[in-house]
């Protein structure tokens, strides 16, 4: 039982370590699946990017494209039905899609790790867990059956499961769910990869497991300076953690912004809508406000704005025009740095 | 049951102050039937549960069965559910929130304890009593996509409850009462004709909502209702809920885990772990002035959403997982993972109660709470 006190977990300025660039940075990243009914557009031109240090919260509902970018980032896309017509992934400044297979292979794990939403499905319930945990330094490092054995140990040590070296050869099925979670980052923390993509690391725990997840995996990547991707729908987890924010909707990214200035002054009608649908836990509101309508479907996302349908304030040039995801300014055209809107009315939406 | 007694202590009483229970002394079914469907003034317990028990066997053998234990599920609750309230009911995964549902719903049969709905113990009824205390009980799940029957269409899943309750609706009538239904929860009612997989999660919901409501039942319980859904059509959901508790004034029994939405919708939460209550109180008194270690620190564990707040809150990290059920600690059954414990929490069970400091003031931290060392510490507001 340890009480700790959230003020000694603010990171000091984190920055770019290694001389200016970001470390990831999708460029107008397109995917679509070609399907029996037609194509479904799941990614329509997302860009963003992560510095080393760095976490990023991608904030979505389901089928806003946010599992799907990542996916197209670790190379596991289904290619076919999968297609990625346009854009680029830029690693450390190189194009990921224009590399071959091996060179990409020797990218996945050991560079970019990702940590997968069910433990449960992800593990392979026929394996050990320590089995599991050394294939990462048996393939990638080719070290000894036994090496990787004592190297997933230690691994089990690092990410605190207790008694690891007993329960190194236990299954997927003897741990609980948080434990499980906590195998699945250290499987991702193996090689000690530059960059973490969590998608949705805590939905399937409790809040109390949660909590241990998340304050491990803000201990971690503030040790190994790593980079973070936390794909989430959960406006608290995000609050918590992130440091930057992109809200996705339809496919696209509609606002990108730093964490305290998106829930202060947020630049978009969705991101309001959302924010005011949650309930809180320190206030007791009157009725919740809903967001009317459901997302669209991606075989024909709405002309426009793709939140137009659903949008308190869309007007005519919504259901015509798509808008770009421009630069938010201060009233008197002071910079906002990061905050960037593809809303025709940020203006009215940020400044009331 | 008399298997389990032998390497069981029994059950404890752990809520020694609820009310006594009215009971109904009704004789004849007819009686208990009249007694069922007697109205309820709003403000009056319309359901009471007192010391409810499940156990669920754990048995060794294949052909000689011989039972070596016990999942102790739920383990003694007591509380009361007042006409026209919602109580939530919050926990992890594993306390026993789902077999409350059931066992409240007599989907299963209780180890020991009562159920009172309107003063009859529904545990103990049978045949046209308990149909009609079916009737007015029903119950919203969780998965909106493997709770609804892929092969019926909507208005057969909304109107099957007609069939095995016919006086509900004659069989001519039933199919306009089932597009009214369907406009109830806002949907189409023209609708009726199509099957789940043509709705959205949110509006699957919404036809698990109208089914519960097909029999104008007075209670509905509600297992994780939302859950399942996206942020902004949960909010949807939970607005539609409160709408039609006010239209056909409604009791909700509210399980989730998701603490936040449960404070927002309850007039009363109680906090369960492993089995047991931990704490019960009103929605004020649980949220700002918890008095038990492991509602402390399930709130504080809760992310909040504004970032300013991230710096200046104290948090409590559990260590550890939920003990196992099976064999729960002695004495507490939180202790294990308390930074409070001490010696006479290992020996002695904390009772549901007010604790004795608070029994003479009038702070609103003098709710029931099963702890040996209450205090009231307020986790939820940022310093």
């Amino acid at each position: 039982m340890t009480i700790i006190d959230k003020t000694a977990d603010v990171p000091a300025s984190r920055g770019s370590t290694d001389g200016g660039g970001p470390l990831l940075d999708v460029r107008d990243l397109h995917v679509e699946f070609k399907t029996r009914d037609g194509v479904v557009k799941a990614v329509n031109g997302v860009n963003y990017s992560v510095s080393a240090g760095e976490t990023l919260a991608v904030l979505g509902e389901s089928g806003s494209g946010k599992s799907v970018t990542a996916q197209a980032i670790m190379g596991i896309l289904d290619m076919p039905p999968g297609r990625i017509p346009q854009g680029e992934i830029l690693f450390r400044g190189q194009d990921m899609l224009t590399m071959g297979y091996e060179e990409r292979r020797k990218i996945r794990g050991q560079k970019i790790a990702m940590i997968f939403q069910d433990a449960l499905s992800s593990l392979n319930p026929v394996l050990s867990v320590g089995y599991q945990l050394g294939e990462m330094f048996r393939v990638h490092q080719g070290l000894s059956k036994k090496d990787a054995k004592a190297k997933a140990v230690e691994l089990m040590d690092r990410v605190r499961i207790p008694a690891a070296k007993e329960r190194v050869d236990d299954y997927p099925h003897q741990f609980s769910g948080g434990m499980r979670q906590r195998i699945m980052i250290a499987m991702a923390l193996a090689l000690e990869p530059d960059l973490i993509i969590a998608d949705e690391p805590t939905t399937a725990l409790d809040v109390t497991v949660q909590a241990q997840v998340m304050d491990l995996l803000a201990e971690l990547q503030r040790e190994y300076n790593m980079g973070l991707i936390l794909i989430t729908h959960d406006l608290g987890v995000v609050a918590d953690v992130a440091d930057k924010i992109a809200v996705m909707y339809a496919g696209r990214i509609v606002e990108t912004a730093p964490v305290h200035e998106l829930y202060k002054r947020p630049a978009h009608p969705y991101t309001r809508g959302l924010l005011d649908s949650i309930p809180r836990l320190d206030q007791k509101g009157q009725e919740l406000y809903a967001i009317k309508g459901l997302p669209p479907n991606l075989l024909k996302i709405p002309s426009g704005c793709a939140f137009n349908p659903r949008c308190p304030k869309a007007q005519d040039v919504c259901r015509t025009d798509v808008p770009a995801l421009l630069s938010v300014t201060e009233r008197d055209g002071g910079e906002l740095p990061g905050r960037r809107s593809a809303c025709h009315f940020w203006k009215e939406q940020i400044h009331g | 049951m008399a298997e389990l007694k032998k390497n069981d202590e029994a059950a404890v009483d752990a809520t020694p102050n609820v009310t006594a229970v009215e009971t109904v002394d009704a004789v004849s079914t007819e009686e208990s039937v009249a007694a069922i469907e007697a109205p309820v003034e709003r403000g009056e317990p319309i359901l009471q549960v007192r010391n409810l028990v499940k156990h669920f066997p754990l048995t060794q053998g294949i052909l000689f069965k011989k039972q070596v234990g016990a999942v102790k599920a739920v383990d003694g609750i007591s509380f009361d559910l007042y006409q026209g309230e919602t109580l939530g009911i919050v926990g992890e995964s594993g306390c026993g929130k789902s077999t409350v549902a059931k066992l409240l719903m007599t989907l299963e049969k209780a180890t020991a304890g009562e159920v009172f709905y309107k003063g009859q113990d529904i545990t103990k009824l049978s045949g046209r009593a308990l149909k009609a205390v079916r009737r007015n009980i029903q119950m919203v799940f969780q998965d909106p996509y493997t709770s609804l029957n892929p092969r019926m269409t909507v208005g057969d899943i909304i109107g099957e409850p007609y069939d095995i309750h016919p006086e509900v609706a004659p069989k001519g009538d039933r199919r306009r009462k089932v597009q009214e239904l369907l406009d109830v929860v806002g949907l189409n009612p023209e609708y009726i004709n199509r099957y789940p997989h043509q709705f959205s999660g949110g509006q699957r919901q919404r036809i698990g909502i109208a089914r519960g409501l097909a029999l104008q039942p007075e209670i509905i319980i509600c297992d994780e209702p939302v859950s399942a859904l996206d942020v902004s059509v949960q909010a949807q959901v939970i607005n539609l809920m409160e709408k039609l508790q006010d239209e056909f004034n409604l009791s909700y029994l509210f399980i989730a885990h998701d603490l936040s939405i449960v404070r927002h919708i309850s007039d009363r939460v109680g906090v369960m772990y492993l089995g047991k209550m931990a704490e019960i109180g009103t929605d004020v008194q649980i949220y700002d002035h918890p008095t038990h270690p492991y509602t402390q620190a399930l709130l504080s564990a809760v992310p909040v959403p504004d970032p300013d707040a991230r710096e200046g809150r104290e948090r409590i990290i559990l260590t550890g997982d939920v003990p196992s059920p099976a064999n729960p600690p002695s004495g507490c059954r939180f202790r294990t993972r308390c930074w409070k414990a001490q010696d006479k929490c290992a020996e002695e069970v904390p009772l549901l109660a007010v604790p004795e400091r608070f029994t003479s003031s009038d702070t609103p931290a003098a709710h029931e709470s099963a702890c040996h060392f209450a205090e009231e510490k307020d986790v939820v507001h940022a310093a």
